[in-house]
């Protein structure tokens, strides 16, 4: 039998039994289409992470304060991040030293209690200097950010994040100019940043920037500050920047053994890819799970070749009697099986994308489309198709014709 | 055209041997309609399979057109069945959703008939058995049991085969479209085609050349129809002595 011959006969057995290979192709949409928005879903997560992860900056490199260590044979640690072992001074060296260091911004941060007219919220007060904007990617909206000359001054302005402006003075209202109040001290707004998106703790949006140095003066005292944000000038020095940092904070801060650094270092990059791997085992978790529903069409399709196979016993043996051979049998039940898994995978493509379009659409979340997950799900819809085809068509084609004729 | 010898068949299951044919031999020349008739039980239809090629014998020798069968493999058997036999089943074994033309042209998938002369090859066949033009692309389910017979010989002769073997053609039919389908025989003996018909009515056998009565597992009587017996006395198309079938006949 030609292949032409083949796939005119398969497509004649599925016109004259449109219910049921439309049902059993039911079972395939469903799986491949589950398959297709969960990976969809998952890889839009994970672009969306990424996205994120990379608004904070770019080719980012955090320095954090480490434990504070007693020294003197008895080594004691008071925890990460307890330190106040970071200055500004270090901050200056590491701009002045490293080469490779496009821009550096210490920050010193912590939260009060800010109020303005009678509003107030409990926000995220960012200490720190101009070269900020540059680390973090941070833009202005309106007005302008912190001059290297009121960080000198140590002057009263502050700079509000959108989603704080809209705490303290209504969503969308005009803040230049206005005054606020954080904690007992009183700061003049000088401008708005542009919204970044975010959530949660560290959300830029939600944020009051004030100068370094009036931070140190006005709210917490002491030259230390609580990070230094360090931007490499591309992506491929990161390495060499973040040990250039590494050896001068351990020469600075007279450090022998780089095991008691008080001091971590943190990329951008270990940060991104932890999240990536993050939201890819979800991803493969989600598709896992659809997978199963794939896995359950695909026995649908054998348990409907089953019953076709006993249903059609004496066509078969008719076909053998006018000359089919085996291999003609066995051909035109995977045949079936193979064109029934790869229309429903095609179908199921396209519902899976438009299940996943309607997903962006509700949840706000972007879903990214892949052809590489497309055209592998297209080739496990057909291999279903062989997989579970096979014992039904071997079946059929060992049936003997006489008794298949016989067959009641 | 069909040489049988010393042909045996045995089933075995499990500690039961049932022979089912224990040692016939006969010859049909091309052109014969010849009769197979016996009760039921009587080993008519194994031997009907060994003829139509379904099965090969146990012992014994089957040629067909000259050709040794007796041992092809499952492949080999079903491309002689397609080129060398034409069926003609009592249970007509039509698909049913399928329409005259496509069923006719069943046999020829699997042959080496380019598509586009297959439709031509059915009507050609059609034609022969008298069906209306009418009903060839009707669906065969939607036919009458004498129609649908008609379409199954169709069928069988669509590939012009050397040999058309009915199997209990008329099993399934009224007296009145029996007649004409035993007819269709008839006119197809007439053009020229060897027919082996099998069946268990004696009227049914009456239509037939010759009748070859077979019972338990071997031939009691084969003889021209209208003549006394002539068991191993037959000029044309005449059995080839074996032994136990003189002892039957005498």
């Amino acid at each position: 039998m030609s292949f032409r011959d083949l796939l005119e006969q398969t497509f004649w057995f599925f016109s004259s039994n449109k219910v049921r290979s439309g049902l059993t192709m039911l079972g395939i949409i469903v799986g491949i289409g589950s398959v297709i928005a969960m990976i969809s879903v998952g890889q839009g997560a994970q672009q969306s992470v990424q996205d994120r992860i990379q608004a904070i900056g770019s080719n980012l490199i955090i320095v954090m304060p480490g434990a504070t260590r007693g020294g003197g044979g008895f080594f004691f640690s008071s925890g990460r991040g307890s330190a106040q072992t970071l200055t500004s001074a270090d901050a200056n060296a590491i701009s002045s030293q490293v080469s490779g260091a496009a821009n550096v911004a210490p920050e010193l941060d912590t939260r009060k209690q800010v109020s303005a007219k009678g509003e107030n919220t409990n926000t995220q007060i960012i200490g720190t200097i101009p070269a900020y904007t540059d680390v973090h990617n941070v833009s202005i909206d309106t007005g302008s950010f912190i001059t290297d000359g009121e960080n000198t001054s140590s002057g009263k302005v502050a700079v509000l994040g959108p989603s704080a402006r809209d705490d303290l003075f209504g969503s969308g209202a005009a803040a230049v100019g206005q005054s606020i109040r954080i904690g007992t001290v009183q700061f003049k707004v000088i401008g708005v940043t542009q919204a970044k998106g975010g959530s949660g703790f560290n959300n830029p949006d939600d944020a009051i920037y004030i100068p370094l140095s009036s931070m140190q003066h006005f709210i917490m005292g002491g030259s230390y500050v609580s990070s230094i944000g360090v931007s490499a000038s591309s992506q491929d020095n990161m390495d060499s920047v973040q040990q250039q940092i590494n050896d001068l904070l351990l020469q600075r801060h007279k450090i022998s053994n780089p095991a008691l650094a008080d001091f971590n270092i943190i990329n951008q990059n270990d940060i991104v890819n932890t999240a990536t791997s993050v939201t890819k085992t979800l991803t493969e978790l989600l598709a896992s799970i659809a997978g199963i529903s794939l896995l359950v069409g695909g026995i649908g399709i054998m348990n409907m070749m089953l019953t076709t196979v006993t249903e059609r016993t004496r066509e078969i043996g008719l076909r053998k009697s006018v000359g089919a051979k085996k291999s003609d049998i066995s051909l035109q039940f995977l045949s079936e099986s193979v064109m029934l898994t790869f229309m429903g995978g095609a179908i199921g493509i396209v519902v899976g994308e438009f299940v996943s379009a309607i997903i962006a659409n509700v949840i706000g979340q972007p879903t990214a489309f892949s052809l590489i997950s497309v055209v592998s799900v297209f080739a496990v819809s057909a291999l279903i198709g062989i997989v579970f085809g096979y014992y039904p068509a071997r079946r059929a084609a060992n049936l003997s014709p006489i008794v298949a004729l016989r067959y009641e | 055209m069909i040489e049988c010898t010393e042909i045996t068949k045995k089933y075995i299951s499990g500690d039961t041997e049932t022979v089912a044919l224990a040692g016939v031999s006969f010859r049909i020349d091309a052109g014969e309609f010849v009769a197979i008739i016996g009760p039921s039980g009587s080993g008519k239809s194994t031997l009907m399979h060994i003829i139509g090629a379904l099965d090969t014998p146990t012992s014994g020798r089957f040629l067909l057109e000259g050709q040794d069968v007796s041992h092809f493999d499952d492949d080999q058997l079903a491309e002689l069945r397609n080129r060398k036999i034409g069926f003609v089943f009592q249970a007509f074994n039509l698909l049913p959703r399928a329409n005259v033309i496509r069923n006719v042209c069943l046999p020829l998938l699997y042959g080496k008939v380019p598509p586009g002369r297959r439709e031509e090859l059915a009507r050609e066949a059609l034609i022969k058995t008298g069906l209306d033009e009418d009903s060839f692309f009707k669906r065969s389910n939607q036919l009458s049991g004498g129609q649908q017979q008609r379409v199954a010989i169709a069928r069988a002769l669509v590939t012009d085969p050397s040999l058309i073997l009915a199997d209990e053609p008329t099993g399934n039919l009224d007296s009145k479209t029996e007649k004409i389908v035993m007819q269709t025989f008839q006119q197809l003996h007439n053009e020229g085609r060897t027919i082996v018909l099998i069946t268990h009515e004696a009227e049914i056998a009456e239509y037939a050349q010759r009748v070859i009565t077979i019972r338990d597992g071997l031939i009691v009587e084969d003889r021209l129809n209208g003549h006394a017996a002539r068991t191993g006395e037959l000029s044309k198309g005449g059995i080839v002595p074996a032994a136990g079938e003189a002892e039957v006949s005498a």
